[in-house]
């Protein structure tokens, strides 16, 4: 039977197993919704701005693991979105974006809604198409969901002409995608793993490095054995936290920017470094320069050659799939009889048990004040550290990051690479969807939440009863601190005046909203919205210590060992 | 160090788009680049000329080898190689220049195409530094216009990129 293109791509939806879908209707899509409304395969989730839509897709494919898929219309629809997919884009995440385009005929006519989304987003997607022709639409389709999934993942956006939706064709969707241009290497090189093993057991001084690629991977099991087995210090990335259980000794805690001296200083002094689905960004290493101060051997795993030695040189380079590889490692390490240094490898913990001791995430304890730390601290306890922890961007998520106690993947989802405000609450929305029965919080600053609160309408209307946890400094806390540190603080514009009352605006969206302003009330509030409003959404307002700075610091273009601590 | 990358590359509109964005958004040099499809016409053949130290070279090929429409990427500078460009350059031909230019042309095995009384406009192939260095023995004041392809390049002897 011959089926229209809007109901080849609800058929393909369908098909792929998709089970929500977040969008927001225009001209350019009314055929597809109009193919939505007649089904019940999925459900569509109406937000009120495309990015919301975007990042509420990729928060469920972050939580999930699963491909996020949203749908928008053409021009200003397509040009919302875009934020949405350079945030999954610098994050790696599985994403297929349906953008409404202007007829076929119209293109390049300057026609109503019409942009280049192809062109707008080229750089910012793991691969787009424009489909023309209604015949390409299945098997156009296929490939978006195969490319945006397989070997390094990232968002793929189907640009879809209207008069494409209204073609009809026969409709078959393939089963499986071969591209004689794509095929991600996922099996590391076997005489490279040798190596690696051998050079890990030679270690004196050793360090894991642990990135989203972990997670991303699913191959949080694999790092845990290696790393129980060897006994080797492991910190993580800001996007890996998870991928190994925080709370564990042998873990430094998250290094980099805001990273922890201990895991900071190991990074710095170690000898072998195994690095795991970790980039070696700007904000982890600082200066290139400084980190290749001190003489170390590299290892580097990662699914994407491009990856490799693109900041840093490294002397084992191993392509492939961490989960794959970290087998191959762990099952040639069980074969070896020698076994690492014990000596040295003793030397080397005391060194960093020093380090530790010098506890560089101590705060004021005493303060009469809310201290945004004790907040996170108490949400931790609250939830057993069993939610789902969103955040936006500023320093309440580099809070949310070092005291919240992750212990497994997939539960710390955040803005790493773009660092884009507005991403928490939508996010909180795509999590709490797919897992309606767990916790979720939303971490997020006075500024950042403003970037998106109309999605508390979208929130009523799915009673999704996630926990809004606002860190209420009032300044663009992120920028203030830099401003105190590096512009002799002169705070230009990072103070946020007339702010709402947001007690009052939870309320009028229809939710429970409570502004706790003394650090007695934090737990007890905390309990309430994940106890007696359960099935609430509650908006806590946590006034917050307007001063507090986030500890330790390596300003921008410094080294590993040029902290500043509190 | 100056490179000759060649790819081939999934004939699709936008192709181009990809890898010219590719270099200006990663601040790669790009000398010159040509493209067109081959005997297969669902492939395209792009010669990239670039410069970079080897580590800018080594990100370049696996940037490209990332594209999702890239079948096939080669460093021709790799090994030894054969690479041609065409120029198209009008000159000022007038009195006894007129004489000059073709002894010239001849010495650079080029062609006259067209003739007016005050110009030639003349053809020429070979490798790029042959075309600079027929330029420069042209005086500059003598250039009307140039044209210039960009450098083909192509293996030698078994050297074959192919899928
Ligand atoms: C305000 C702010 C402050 C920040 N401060 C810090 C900080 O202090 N510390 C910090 O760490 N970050 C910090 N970041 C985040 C930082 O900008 C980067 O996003 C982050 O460090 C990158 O993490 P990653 O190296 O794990 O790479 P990701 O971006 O997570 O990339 C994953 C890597 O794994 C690879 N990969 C994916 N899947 C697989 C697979 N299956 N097998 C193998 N490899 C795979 C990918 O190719 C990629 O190379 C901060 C961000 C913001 C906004
Ligand atoms: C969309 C966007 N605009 C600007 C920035 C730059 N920026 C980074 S953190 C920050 C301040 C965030 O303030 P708030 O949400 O109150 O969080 P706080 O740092 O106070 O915890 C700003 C403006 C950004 N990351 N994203
Ligand atoms: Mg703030």
């Amino acid at each position: 039977m011959e089926l229209t293109g809007a109901e080849i791509v609800v058929s393909c939806l369908r098909d792929e197993g998709v089970k929500h879908l977040f969008g927001y209707p225009g001209g350019a899509v009314l055929n597809i919704y109009d193919e939505i409304y007649k089904q019940t395969a999925f459900k569509h989730i109406l937000v009120r701005h495309e990015q919301a839509a975007v990042h509420a897709a990729d928060a469920y494919a972050r939580a999930t693991g699963e491909v996020g898929v949203a749908i928008v219309t053409s021009g200003p629809g397509a040009t919302n979105a875009v934020t949405g997919i350079a945030t999954a884009y610098m994050d790696s995440i599985p994403m297929v974006v349906i953008s409404g385009q202007v007829p076929t005929p119209a293109i390049g006519q300057d026609a109503f809604q019409e942009v280049d989304m192809v062109g707008i987003t080229r750089p910012c997607v793991k691969h787009n198409f424009l489909v023309r022709d209604v015949h390409d639409l299945a098997a156009t389709m296929k490939k978006a969901f195969y490319i945006a999934a397989t070997g390094r993942p990232g968002p793929v956006v189907v640009d879809i002409p209207k008069d494409v939706t209204q073609h009809r064709c026969h409709y078959d969707y393939p089963k499986s995608v071969s591209m004689r241009s794509y095929n991600p290497t996922s099996k590391g090189h076997s005489g490279q793993i040798k190596k690696a093993a051998q050079m890990l057991l030679e270690a004196k001084r050793p360090m894991i490095y642990t990135g989203g690629g972990v997670v991303l991977g699913n191959a949080a099991a694999q790092v845990i054995e290696l790393v129980r087995m060897l006994g080797y210090p492991t910190t993580s990335t800001l996007m890996g936290l998870g991928g190994y259980p925080s709370p564990d000794p042998l873990f430094l805690g998250m290094l980099g920017m805001h990273g922890t001296i201990e895991a900071n200083m190991a990074m710095q002094h170690c000898d072998v470094l195994l690095a795991v689905g970790a980039r070696f960004d700007d904000r982890v290493i600082g200066n290139p320069k400084h980190f290749a101060k001190e003489a170390r051997r590299i290892i580097h795993i990662d699914v994407d050659p491009s990856s490799i030695s693109k900041r840093v040189r490294v002397d084992i380079p191993i392509v492939g799939d961490v989960a794959q590889v970290l087998d191959e490692v762990i099952k040639l390490l069980q074969a070896d009889t020698t076994k690492p240094d014990a000596q040295s490898l003793k030397a080397w913990w005391a060194q960093i048990e020093l380090w530790r001791a010098q506890d560089c995430l101590k705060y004021d304890r005493a303060a009469a004040v809310i201290k945004p730390q004790f907040v996170i601290e108490k949400l931790y306890e609250v939830t057993q550290g069993d939610a789902y922890v969103t955040s936006d961007v500023g320093q309440h998520q580099m809070w949310a990051a070092q005291y919240y106690q992750f212990d497994k993947p997939r539960r710390w989802i955040n803005s790493g690479g773009l660092g884009t405000m507005g991403f928490g609450l939508p996010a909180a929305m795509g999590v709490q969807l797919a897992f309606p029965d767990a916790m979720v919080a939303c971490v997020t600053g006075e500024g950042s939440i403003q970037m998106n609160i109309q999605e508390l309408s979208t929130c009523k209307e799915w009673n999704l009863p996630l926990k809004v946890i606002l860190l209420n400094n009032g300044y663009l806390g992120m920028v203030r601190q830099w401003q105190e540190f590096f512009y002799e603080e002169r705070y230009a514009e990072s103070y946020m005046n007339s702010l709402p009352d947001f007690v009052k605006l939870a309320e009028a969206y229809g939710h429970v909203g409570i502004t706790v302003d003394k650090p007695e009330d934090v737990e007890p509030a905390l309990r309430d919205a994940f106890g007696k409003y359960k099935d609430r959404l509650v908006f806590l307002n946590f006034l917050t210590d307007p001063r507090e700075n986030v500890f330790p610091m390596i300003p921008a273009g410094k080294g590993l060992s040029e902290m500043i601590l509190l | 160090m100056r490179h000759i990358i060649s790819l081939l590359m999934e004939n699709e509109s936008g192709a181009l788009s990809r890898v010219a964005g590719l270099f200006s958004a990663r601040a790669y040099n790009i000398e010159s680049l040509t493209v067109a499809p081959t005997e297969d016409a669902t492939l395209s053949r792009m010669t990239i000329v670039t410069r970079g130290s080897a580590d800018v070279i080594e990100q370049i090929t696996k940037q490209l080898n990332k594209l999702i429409d890239v079948v096939k990427v080669q460093d021709l500078t790799d090994g030894s190689h054969i690479e041609r460009e065409l120029m198209l350059v009008k000159v000022r031909a007038t009195g006894d220049q007129r004489e000059e230019m073709k002894r010239l042309t001849d010495i650079f095995r080029g062609r006259i195409l067209d003739v007016s009384d005050r110009t030639y406009t003349i053809e020429l192939t070979g490798p790029v530094s042959k075309l600079d260095a027929f330029l420069v023995a042209v005086d500059a004041s003598n250039i009307l216009e140039t044209v210039r392809t960009g450098a083909s390049g192509i293996g030698r002897g078994d050297r074959i990129m192919k899928i």
